[in-house]
């Protein structure tokens, strides 16, 4: 997009094993969200490879990439991009509309993950009549309503006030604790901290990349 | 490709901004109803401008004689004369592209004084002297008994054959009127038909008021001899009565020892061309109606166009979110193309009903309120309503196509950030 592109990244090396729960650090314009991008497949690398669950992600056209997105990745924003005329319900339902599933096995499994997230009473709620952390948890719902391999989230408490920062944090850390692994992307540290491992982008490079001790978000709450 | 999923979907999008989806489904539910309107209204004018000439036989001509304005052959200016019964026969036998030649004889005339008595009963009426032939130059529907035949032109019979509006006036309601005498200026007739005219608007009235005798009969009784008041002259269907006039005027002038050039001494009136300038006015209005018509539909489209454009643009971060979600571009671009698909065809349809109950209403209030100068039931065909239609649900597939492309044409992460 635009005629005066940018070199964002600048050699970026990392790993996740299954189960991790990371946070990507920098300050603005480090190019963390344009990492987090292309591991969501929303962008493109200009070079270098992707292997996600041992399956090479590369040469995708948009029919591809959404078929992935759809079935290894969850997103959860910070601006929660919602479909505010769909219910919370349908909103959460929508990916596995997208696979193809049928209409009763969506509201099931929908109704699952809401009830998870604790919002199973407002299911059939607008988007615009929940609260910002109760719209971040139906975010979060429907990032694993398709049961992805991987949740990325994009400043996850970005919106939030730091109670209800935390509430979703704890969230956040119960579903990496059944397993999920999740990266997410900040620039606040008692954020970065309720992580297992965190990695410091500057400028594009990695300057640091350590596993951390846990702090977990619940004795906050 | 239309599951139940699939509308929930279309209806929750368009749903969504009701004003917006208001004011697209109006913009094509108006172009199309003010279209047919118009193709309606002018298909009216035309059939009552067209009803106007009656169903006579439109390749037809009349012709009367004038006063002479030239001398010729030792006769001076200023002579009347008459056509005889044998031009008749000469016109047929010299012009065998001639259909039908009918003399014509008429008495009174349309409000007229009373010419007509059967017992208590008076009435004006028009009674025309006629052959057998004018019933093809000039349909009507005969109701009971018959028309005339030759064999009254032979014998001279004296029988008629009375309108509608003469039964009404001249009998008593459930009275047999065949069989009977009506006495025309002295004249005992009896009645062997009654005729209405068919589907004739503006002069139902004196048609109806019309007693037709045999063209002998009437010259015997009334003292016509072999006089003959004008010719209704019908070509056959190849040939042009207006092609053949000169000829024919030339003839009769050369007949009548009138000057070959003297234009006054013969009257006509030349149906096949009025009607002919009738029907290119017409040409020219239907043109007129299309192309009115095709702009209105054509400023629909750009309101739907216009419309789907902003749709997709307010849209652009929702699909950037289902793009993350796992939608295809594909879904993405058909779901676009089934809501404006969906749109035009129901404000289209709505259209087409509300212009169809517009148009039924105005056929009511013609038919309560009886014939209107000039204008008979608005119609329009139903391919051109289905091809107006057609065209607009393709423009209106076209509108969504061309936004719906540029949206999942953008990388997902930049449609995402748009606010």
């Amino acid at each position: 997009m635009g005629a005066n592109s940018l070199h964002v990244l600048k050699g970026i090396n990392f790993d996740v094993k299954e189960g991790e729960l990371v946070s990507i650090m920098g300050s603005s314009g480090s190019g963390k969200s344009t990492l987090l991008n292309i591991l969501g497949m929303l962008d493109e690398a200009d070079e270098g490879s992707y292997t996600l669950d041992n399956v090479p992600i590369k040469n995708l056209n948009e029919k591809i990439a959404a078929n992935y997105r759809n079935k290894f990745l969850g997103f959860i924003f910070q601006s929660f991009n919602l479909i505010n005329y769909k219910s919370a319900l349908d909103n959460v339902a929508l990916p596995l509309y997208y696979q193809g599933v049928n209409r009763k096995e969506r509201v099931e499994k929908a109704m699952h993950y809401l009830d998870k997230v604790g919002l199973a009473p407002w299911s059939h709620h607008l988007p615009n009549e929940l609260s910002g952390g109760q719209k971040q948890r139906v975010a979060i719902a429907r990032a694993l309503a398709s049961d992805p391999k991987v949740l990325l989230a994009d400043e996850p408490t970005g919106a939030l006030d730091t109670k209800t920062s935390h509430e979703v944090m704890e969230l956040i850390q119960g579903i990496n604790d059944d397993g999920k692994t999740i990266l997410i992307v900040t620039h606040e540290h008692d954020i970065a901290k309720m992580t297992k491992r965190i990695v410091n982008l500057k400028d594009g490079v990695i300057i640091d990349d350590n596993f951390v001790q846990q702090v977990r978000a619940t004795q906050y709450v | 490709m239309f599951s139940r999923d699939r509308w929930d979907e279309i209806l929750e999008a368009l749903n969504a901004n009701k004003f917006r989806t208001f004011l697209t489904a109006f913009g094509v539910f108006w172009g199309i109803t003010i279209l047919v309107l118009l193709l309606a209204l002018t298909n009216g004018l035309k059939n009552g401008v067209t009803a106007d000439f009656g169903n006579f036989a439109t390749n037809s001509m009349f012709i009367w004689t004038q006063q002479t304005s030239m001398p010729y052959k030792g006769l001076p200016k200023g002579r009347r004369f008459n056509f005889k019964l044998n031009d008749v026969a000469s016109l047929k036998n010299d012009f065998p592209q001639l259909k039908y030649v009918s003399p014509r004889n008429q008495l009174g005339g349309y409000s007229g004084g009373n010419n007509v008595i059967r017992g208590t009963k008076t009435g004006a009426f028009q009674v025309n002297g006629d052959y057998p032939e004018f019933i093809k130059q000039q349909p009507m529907d005969i109701i009971q008994g018959r028309f005339i035949s030759y064999s009254d032109i032979n014998a001279k019979r004296k029988v008629c054959v009375i309108g509608t509006g003469v039964v009404k006036t001249m009998y008593d309601k459930g009275e047999e009127a065949l069989g009977t005498y009506i006495k025309i200026n002295g004249v005992n007739f009896m009645v062997i038909g009654t005729f209405k005219v068919s589907n004739s608007q503006g002069d139902k009235e004196e048609d109806a008021n019309t007693i037709f005798l045999p063209f002998t009969s009437f010259g015997q009784a009334f003292n016509f001899a072999d006089n003959v008041g004008w010719l209704a002259v019908t070509a056959h269907d190849g040939t042009n009565i207006t092609t053949l006039k000169p000829q024919i005027l030339e003839s009769l002038k050369n007949r009548r020892k009138v000057h070959p050039e003297d234009e006054r001494a013969i009257g006509n009136f030349d149906l096949s061309e009025a009607f002919g300038r009738v029907n290119g006015l017409f040409s020219i209005l239907t043109f007129v109606g299309y192309f009115v018509g095709a702009l209105v539909l054509m400023s629909g489209i750009i309101g739907i166009s216009n419309i789907m454009l902003i749709v997709v643009k307010e849209r652009t971060k929702e699909i950037g979110v289902r793009r993350a979600l796992g939608a295809s571009p594909w879904t993405i671009k058909s779901q676009i193309l089934q809501e404006s698909l969906i749109l035009t065809i129901l404000s289209g349809m709505v259209g087409i009903s509300f212009a169809a109950a517009v148009i039924w209403g105005l056929n009511y209030a013609l038919d309560m309120n009886g014939p209107v100068e000039n204008f008979a039931n608005p119609s329009v065909s139903m391919s051109v309503v289905f091809i107006a239609l057609f065209i607009l649900v393709v423009s209106g597939l076209l509108a969504g196509l061309i936004p719906a492309n540029s949206a999942t044409k953008m990388k997902p992460v930049d449609a995402l950030r748009i606010e």
